[in-house]
């Protein structure tokens, strides 16, 4: 597809945000809605400036970045390895599935007061929440994706003299693959949501802290614009996902036209 | 397996066709198959030569897919045993057995070149993988299509890049599950002609399990029929090739077969 094209395409997906700033501008503006009820936008902007300014607003996103992508990480690779190990292995999946299954049905944010107890309001309690938040949806989706390739391939392969290894490489992983994106960007909302959360009951730092200071302090244009970062990020995130995506399945029929 | 030679072009001259003097592919002694108490497979007892190309036929259910599975040691027998070659050195050739599926079983993930070099699995890699791959692929018609996805293959094409990967490996013994099954009519034709002129090149032994009595007469050499679990005929079939699709003599030969399925 031409670049033109693409452009179009996603540019079309931007029209309804846009049309949304500006009636919330139009509106602002002839006193429809009271600026401390919902700021202008373009009081929003200027918060975003003045925050830009002072440094305020990069280093907490590159604070709340950062952790995110660490709990992301670790939560991340346990859940991958898991759901490898339960998807090949029966005796590992009968070992550990059942208990997993049951932990997964607790609300992981609710065990905030707990990681306070635990870990105090510093980075760990972050990075525990965010893991645990990301680790069920990646490793459920692995586990289903490892668990939905074609034996018949699988029977392929071993008739074609294909060992573990190569089994594993060419039929196994890449017949999961699709199944694994769906559990990455599902992870990626789940990452900034409980981020969020954490952040605004517990920290000193990040886009969850500036948000709630500003809500101390009556800064109504700051909540705001965090709420839209919050937007822009997960967006950025998902789209990273299906980049990746897009590089990784191209076989799919499904993305053959996108 | 350095002594793998370069596939041979389609121009050779047809080889007069193995006899019971030839040397043996394999053997089935009393071969018996169970599964729990069911009996699938019940001592059978079947040789055959190297390069002859030999039918199974059979109802459903009656036992054939089973025997290939067998052959290709994707099963092992409960009973009776089963020798590659002249017998003494069996267990080293057992690997030279290639399998050809009734679904095509293409890696979707795979391009039809990455597809066929899976049959180089252990034998050959990189450079000279793909090389042997784009040669093969040129036999079946296919060359052109090498870079792209299976998915936009028709169900005719997929199959012959099956028959491609199944055939780099340069098999002694080919066994196929009625791999043209599921394909229509015409392409069914095309596909049964293209594996005779490849195996008439070639010269391995070939085992087609097949439920389409027409399509066993006009490629084999001989027919096996299998009848709950028995081999309830052993004919030959003595037409020479190319052989004409209807003719009376393979007409007759067919008639007799399906007698033997219904009498």
């Amino acid at each position: 597809m031409s670049f033109v094209r693409r452009v179009k395409q996603n540019g079309i997906g931007w029209l309804l945000p846009a049309l949304v700033i500006v009636g919330w501008e139009v509106a602002s503006r002839a006193g429809v809605m009271p600026a401390n009820v919902l700021p202008a936008p373009s009081a929003v902007a200027e918060a975003f400036w003045r925050l830009t300014l002072s440094g305020e607003l990069i280093e907490n996103i590159g604070v709340s970045t950062l952790r995110a992508l660490a709990g992301f990480a670790i939560g991340g690779s346990i859940g991958f390895a898991l759901g490898l190990a339960n998807g090949l292995s029966a005796l590992s999946r009968g070992l550990t599935d059942t208990t997993l299954q049951m932990i997964r049905n607790i609300p992981h944010l609710a065990l905030i007061p707990l990681v306070i107890l635990w870990f105090g309001i510093d980075e760990e309690a972050k990075l525990f929440l965010v893991a645990l938040g990301v680790f069920f949806p990646i490793y459920v989706n692995t586990l289903l994706g490892i668990q939905s390739v074609d034996p018949q391939l699988v029977e392929m392969g071993r008739v074609y003299g294909m060992d573990r290894r190569a089994l594993f490489f060419q039929v196994i992983l890449p017949g999961a693959l699709p199944a694994i994106f769906v559990g990455l960007r599902y992870a990626l909302g789940i990452m900034w949501l409980t981020l969020i959360v954490a952040e605004t009951i517990s920290a000193s730092s990040g886009l969850g802290y500036m948000a709630m200071q500003a809500r101390e302090f009556l800064l109504i244009d700051v909540v705001v614009l965090s709420i839209l970062i919050y937007a822009l990020l997960g967006k950025l995130a998902d789209s990273f996902a299906r980049l990746l995506e897009r590089l990784s399945l191209g076989w799919h029929p499904a993305f053959q036209n996108a | 397996m350095s002594s793998l030679t370069v596939v041979r072009s389609f121009v050779a001259e047809p080889s007069p066709r193995p006899t019971v003097d030839s040397p043996r592919a394999f053997a089935f002694q009393g071969v018996e198959k169970r599964f729990g108490d069911k009996i699938v497979l019940g001592g059978i007892d079947l040789e055959v030569p190297v390069g002859q190309f030999i039918a199974v036929i059979g109802k459903s259910g009656c036992g054939k897919s089973t025997l290939l599975r067998l052959l290709a040691g994707l099963d092992r027998p409960t009973g009776g045993s089963l020798t590659f070659g002249a017998g003494a050195d069996g267990a080293g050739q057992e690997n030279r057995t290639r399998f050809m599926f009734q679904e095509p079983r293409l890696l979707p993930w795979a391009s039809v070149v990455k597809n066929v070099e899976v049959g180089l699995t252990g034998l050959a890699s990189g450079a000279e993988a793909r090389r042997r791959a784009l040669d093969i692929l040129g036999q079946v018609g296919l060359a052109d299509r090498a870079d792209e996805w299976p998915s936009v293959l028709s169900g005719g094409q997929k199959q012959r890049v099956a028959l491609a990967r199944a055939l780099i490996g340069q098999p002694q013994i080919l066994a196929l599950d009625e791999p043209l099954g599921a394909l229509d009519a015409l392409t069914r034709i095309e596909m049964q002609q293209l594996l005779e002129r490849i195996w008439l090149d070639q010269k391995f032994t070939a085992v087609l399990v097949t439920h389409d009595v027409a399509e066993a007469v006009a490629l084999a050499d001989r027919v096996v029929v299998i009848d709950a679990g028995r081999i309830a005929l052993d004919i030959d079939v003595p037409v020479a090739r190319p052989r004409r699709r209807g003719s009376v003599e393979l007409a007759r030969l067919e008639g007799r077969i399906l007698d033997q399925l219904f009498g």
